[in-house]
């Protein structure tokens, strides 16, 4: 009965959606805003990487707002899993074979440093912070599943996280003491193409790079905590 | 053919958002509705990308090589992509950790049993 | 050229897409989406997006799937 009732539904709503979609050509684009963008941002931020320049600098406040969202799911998901009483007892882990555990201590390294490239070049190449910071995070997630006992201390999570969201509110706050509005861009342009160019967009990239690996390491861990 | 050409995107990305709302209002186990939900996901962000995408254009990033703007695709799509992806994920993940406390208080991830024993 | 790829690619997207549907084990419904997500991945490249296609593939086909794989472990595994 139910399955009936949901494939009537699906059937009205694919006939409005199809007779909609026909009218959305593809492969032509009428937008003004995006016009706007490709051709001033160039001298406006100093970015090659038009996205990367459009999510920090001309929609800064939305990347701020998903960040905040990003912040509120891993506080839940620590408080949700928070009231067990923490395990004090010694448990015995049965240690990874030889080979696993060196390619795990080879590995991790590597990756880490892969990630912070890619959110450290954010402004010149395809990349930026939440991808570096999604790479750093299955970085860890290797070091939980191969080397087991070894944990990061939760304390410097929590420090490396909350320092990230601060530098990024206090950039867009700096903004605003000099009097030209939030997340204003005050540093200076600098050449096309080097890495020291377009103002403030690599240190909040770097900022925000940090704090998603962060955040994503830990909802990592409150999840294997509670599993065992 | 050119009808093929001209929607081949758009009937992916459909395709994906009716699979996966078919699958969050006709199953009964709580994780496949998640799964469900990850789908659905998916097939919106497929329809923005198609929707931005102009005819021989190329990616919206400035190199030694590619110098202008003039034929590049519309990067505002992108960016709202983006950030729709993290909150995908966040979302995700906060649904699955109160689905695991729901398993541990109830001993069941039936939806219909966990809907009849009300307090 | 372009369109044969594409054609190809949306098809084996959808049939993953309706093998999530229809599995009863739940890894394995996970793993179906997860190629979903792959497949999404290498389709925003071709429509010339590749910093979605960066963050699709780190986020959507590994993390996802590590999450999923952790909470199907604290719970049950099959459907009933």
């Amino acid at each position: 009965m139910r399955r009936i009732i949901a494939i009537a539904l699906l059937a009205i709503i694919v006939m409005g959606i199809s007779l909609a979609v026909r009218e959305i050509p593809f492969g032509k684009t009428d937008t003004k805003v995006g016009e706007y963008y490709l051709n001033e941002g160039r001298e406006e931020t100093g970015a090659a990487n038009i996205v990367t320049s459009v999510v920090v600098n001309y929609r800064g406040f939305d990347t701020l707002g998903e960040i905040a969202v990003l912040f509120t799911a891993a506080i839940g998901l620590g408080a949700v899993f928070g009231s067990r009483k923490k395990r004090k007892v010694a448990e015995e882990v049965e240690k990874s074979s030889l080979i696993v555990y060196t390619g795990c201590r080879f590995l991790f390294p590597v990756i880490l440093l892969v990630g912070a490239y890619i959110f450290i070049y954010g402004h010149l190449t395809p990349g930026g912070g939440f991808q570096g910071g999604a790479v750093v995070a299955s970085a860890f997630l290797l070091m939980y599943l191969t080397c087991r006992g070894k944990r990061v201390r939760d304390k410097s999570n929590k420090v490396v996280e909350s320092l990230g969201g601060l530098i990024f509110v206090g950039m867009g706050l700096v903004g605003l003491v000099i009097g030209k509005g939030f997340l204003f861009n005050f540093l200076p342009k600098g050449e096309f193409l080097t890495l020291f160019s377009a103002g403030i967009i690599p240190i909040i990239y770097i900022a925000i790079g940090f704090k998603v690996g962060a955040e994503l390491a830990g909802v990592l861990d409150n999840l294997i905590e509670e599993s065992k | 053919m050119n009808f093929l050409s001209q929607y081949i995107y758009y009937i992916g990305a459909f395709g994906l958002f009716f699979i996966g709302l078919y699958i969050m209002l006709t199953k009964k186990n709580l994780i496949k509705v998640i799964i469900g939900l990850d789908i659905l996901d998916t097939g919106v962000f497929l329809f923005l990308i198609a929707i931005g995408y102009t005819s021989g254009g190329t990616a919206p990033i400035f190199s030694k090589s590619v110098t202008e703007t003039g034929k590049m695709v519309d990067p505002v799509p992108q960016a709202l992509v983006l950030t729709g992806i993290v909150i995908g994920v966040s979302v995700l993940a906060l649904a699955l950790a109160l689905a695991i406390r729901l398993y541990g208080h109830y001993g069941t991830l039936n939806l219909r049993k966990i809907k009849e024993q009300r307090w | 050229m372009n369109v044969i790829i594409a054609t190809v690619l949306v098809l084996v997207m959808l049939v993953a897409a309706i093998a999530a549907l229809i599995f009863k084990d739940l890894l394995n419904a996970v793993i179906a989406s997860s190629v979903v997500s792959l497949i999404a991945a290498v389709i925003f490249y071709l429509l010339q997006a590749p910093d979605v296609a960066m963050a699709e593939a780190a986020i959507g086909a590994a993390l996802v799937t590590a999450i999923f794989i952790i909470a199907i472990r604290r719970t049950k595994r099959f459907e009933e």
